[in-house]
């Protein structure tokens, strides 16, 4: 029924010029790798329609990007490296000056297209995924960790922990158990929650599930018999609500458990019913409910019938959906600043990221009032921003219980410099001078 | 005590998660034993059956039947889509390649694989779907001797309730009823079979069918456990290590392999996994296949083949 509605939706979109092969040379080319099949469509299809339904309410609202219509085809990934590459590959080269950015929504497929893009000259928008060190733009030129990386979602975790225990001093001797997806992915932590242990003196155990990850007994007996103070989760799809309910079937208290922002949407605590009452997780800074920005979709988008979306609607995944493109549109406003209001090429679209300064005023301008802070991109810095908040499922919706915290880059930072000199050396990569970048 | 304790306890959690499995091994058993045939689309028919069931479901108690008649309806609706299947699947596949080898039958069953899955998305959805129809919390046993108590999960003994009626179930219809024998007979020689007036397109159809109610049942347990969704279709690759072992024809040989499968890979990831980095329960169970494999080729309970030159 879902995907007889997406076709629905396809042909709908296909007849306003959203989805049409045939492209003018005034279009933006940008293409969309999703996964709406397959073990991760729950999580992907919120995002991606997201995704879709920002671009659609500029074309709709305003005729594009300053006047270049956006044009935008998708790709069916279903979550694997081997196809988002295809993917890649097929796209890169489409519109009249190529694809604007991509966003893999997969830290595996993010490893395998870092080493492509920089030959094709095209971004890699990895909106709290990807490598972490790739915040260092002098050495990951086209990669941008926006808005979060996994080490400061890891950072900002462990100081919620400290916070419900009454202090950073109360970490010591505490145990803390990291459950993770076997994957590029769920491994991304483990530097950061490592280094933490060391300053704060916790014990710290990493303890693997494999993809998909449906079989989870062994593990959550093993935290059954260790019991540790809290468990982070570092899961993606099914993984996180089998999680969820191994955890309550163990009889550990799901208010100690902790999710990452990609284990924070509604597919990942829904399945699991009243067990995933009191669960925590993450914030990329957003939640799910409606802001200024939802009115207007809701005018130019749902009301016309030009979307996917049923009954994920300003949930958390399809609002992470809106906030990426809105911060790929937004780069490619800044560049047309500097190259004029004609399509951009990847190249182009770089320099706008790195240029990219979403201050209060113009989030609040765009409709993203509440749901994001300022964000400021340059050269050397491409995450930007450096702060969580963090939510409980109540049994019915996600209530914030937090402040936003902001990631400790004392201790960050110099992984960041260390891993990521690691990666040009084995590369053979020579970094930019920023200072020199205009 | 401690020690046992956890060891006891990772034992039965293992052992109940075996049988589990068997429940999806169970339907690919029946398919060899009938065909020869080995249908890498068990796990799809999983996903099918369970999906046809909760949305079904999920539309009556949303339209006010209450929820004991519409889980009567649910069932005969998912039994329907699983006939619905075997009836396509020998209409369109099988029946037009009556007489080829093994090997084109079992590529023939992964191109269904790929047409059920993608036609269950498409007619049913992509999203995860709870199902709850057993119990999923948990017992905690001997706490007088075991500090904490053995924790057995409630639906994991179901699941076990439900092998132990099927397997049964299914023994008393291959011995007793005259279409179990025909299936028998069919399995041991196509053409014999033919010769005596069986109809093989029939046959095929039954096997078929009983093998899709098996996925309905295995649905039952693991849409309650884990919820409905696409992920299930990965407990055929779970299910393929017990079938190596229990043997490729055994009933028995399947519940007895996915208790070995089930107890030998919890304990390894419980006792060795922390040694090795963990997350070693997958391909464990492959290791304690390939072991069987070399020890005994047809697997514990598997008929040895003997063919004469």
């Amino acid at each position: 029924m879902r995907k007889l509605t997406l076709a629905l939706t396809a042909l709908a979109l296909g007849a306003t010029g959203m989805t049409a092969p045939a492209m003018a040379q005034n279009e933006q080319f940008l293409p969309s790798l999703v996964y709406r099949t397959g073990p991760y469509a729950p999580n992907g299809i919120p995002f991606a329609n997201g995704v879709a339904d920002y671009w659609t309410m500029l074309n709709e609202r305003d005729g594009g990007i300053n006047g270049v219509k956006i044009v935008a085809e998708e790709c069916e990934t279903g979550y694997a490296t081997d196809k988002g590459v295809e993917c890649y590959e097929r796209l890169k080269g489409k519109g009249p000056t190529g694809a604007g950015y991509f966003s893999p929504l997969s830290t595996g497929i993010t490893f395998a297209l870092t080493e492509k893009v920089p030959g094709d000259k095209i971004p890699l928008l990895t909106m709290g995924y990807g490598r972490s060190e790739s915040r260092n733009g002098a050495v990951f030129p086209w990669n941008f960790v926006a808005v979060g990386s996994y080490w400061t979602a890891a950072d900002v975790a462990i100081q919620h922990i400290a916070k419900e225990l009454g202090g950073a001093d109360k970490l010591k001797g505490k145990k803390i158990s990291l459950v993770y997806h076997d994957s590029p992915y769920g491994k991304e932590p483990i530097a950061a929650l490592e280094q933490r242990a060391k300053v704060n003196g916790f014990t710290f155990k990493a303890i693997p599930v494999t993809h998909p990850g449906v079989e989870q007994k062994s593990q959550w007996l093993a935290i059954r018999q260790d019991r540790p103070d809290y468990v982070l989760l570092w899961g993606w799809g099914v993984m996180n609500s089998t999680s969820i309910k191994e955890a309550a079937a163990v009889g550990y208290p799901r208010d100690k458990v902790i999710g990452v922002w990609w284990s924070g949407a509604e597919p990942d605590v829904t399945p699991a019913g009243d067990q995933s009452t009191g669960y925590k997780a993450l914030m990329l800074q957003h939640g799910a409910g409606k802001f200024k920005v939802h009115a207007d979709l809701e005018k130019f988008v749902i009301s016309k019938n030009k979307t996917a979306t049923k009954d994920d609607f300003a949930q958390v995944l399809y609002n992470r959906g809106l906030l990426n493109s809105m911060l790929g549109t937004e780069a490619i406003r800044t560049a047309m600043k500097k190259f004029g209001n004609k399509p951009m090429t990847g190249e182009q679209v770089r320099w706008g990221f790195e240029n990219l300064d979403l201050t209060a005023a113009r989030i609040k301008e765009l409709g993203f009032e509440g749901m994001v802070s300022p964000i400021k991109l340059s050269c050397a810095d491409h995450q930007g921003a450096d702060v969580a908040r963090v939510q409980q499922w109540d049994g019915k919706a996600w209530k914030v219980i937090s402040d936003y915290y902001k990631a400790d880059r004392s201790i960050l930072d110099p992984m960041v410099k260390d891993a990521s000199a690691k990666y040009a050396a084995e590369k053979k990569i020579t970094a930019r001078d920023c200072s020199k970048e205009s | 005590m401690i020690l046992f304790g956890q060891f006891l306890e990772v034992l039965v959690s293992g052992l109940l998660a075996g049988v589990l499995y068997s429940l999806v091994a169970l339907g690919f058993v029946l398919i060899f034993k009938a065909s020869g045939v080995f249908n890498f689309a068990q796990g799809a028919m999983v996903l099918l059956a369970g999906l046809a069931l909760v949305r079904s479901l999920d539309m009556m108690v949303a339209n006010g039947l209450p929820f004991w008649a519409a889980i009567m309806l649910a069932l005969l609706f998912a039994a329907l889509v699983m006939a619905i299947t075997a009836f396509m699947v020998e209409r369109f596949v099988l029946g037009p390649l009556i007489n080829q080898d093994g090997l084109t039958l079992f590529m023939s069953t992964i191109g269904v694989t790929f047409i059920i899955e993608g036609g269950a998305q498409m007619l049913f959805g992509s999203d995860v779907y709870p199902l709850r129809l057993f119990p999923s919390d948990a017992w905690f046993l001997f706490e007088d001797s075991f500090p904490g108590g053995i924790l057995v999960s409630k639906i994991d003994v179901w699941g076990g309730l439900i092998a132990a009626v099927l397997v049964v179930g299914l023994a008393l219809f291959f011995q007793k009823t005259k279409t179990g024998r025909a299936l028998r007979a069919v399995a041991d020689d196509h053409a014999a079979a033919q010769s005596v007036g069986i109809s093989l397109n029939w046959i095929w159809f039954i096997v078929w069918l009983v093998a899709g109610l098996v996925a309905l049942v295995a649905a039952t347990v693991w849409g309650t456990k884990l919820g409905v969704q696409f992920s299930i279709t990965f407990l055929a690759l779970k299910a393929l290590p017990v079938l190596i072992i229990g043997g490729f024809t055994s009933v028995p040989g399947a519940i007895v392999g996915g208790l070995i499968v089930g107890a030998g890979e919890k304990l390894a990831e419980a006792y060795l996994g922390p040694f090795i980095g963990g997350g070693i329960e997958y391909w464990f169970a492959y290791v304690l296949a390939l072991v069987v494999l070399m020890a005994r080729p047809q697997g514990l309970f598997g008929e040895r083949i003997i063919e004469r030159i």
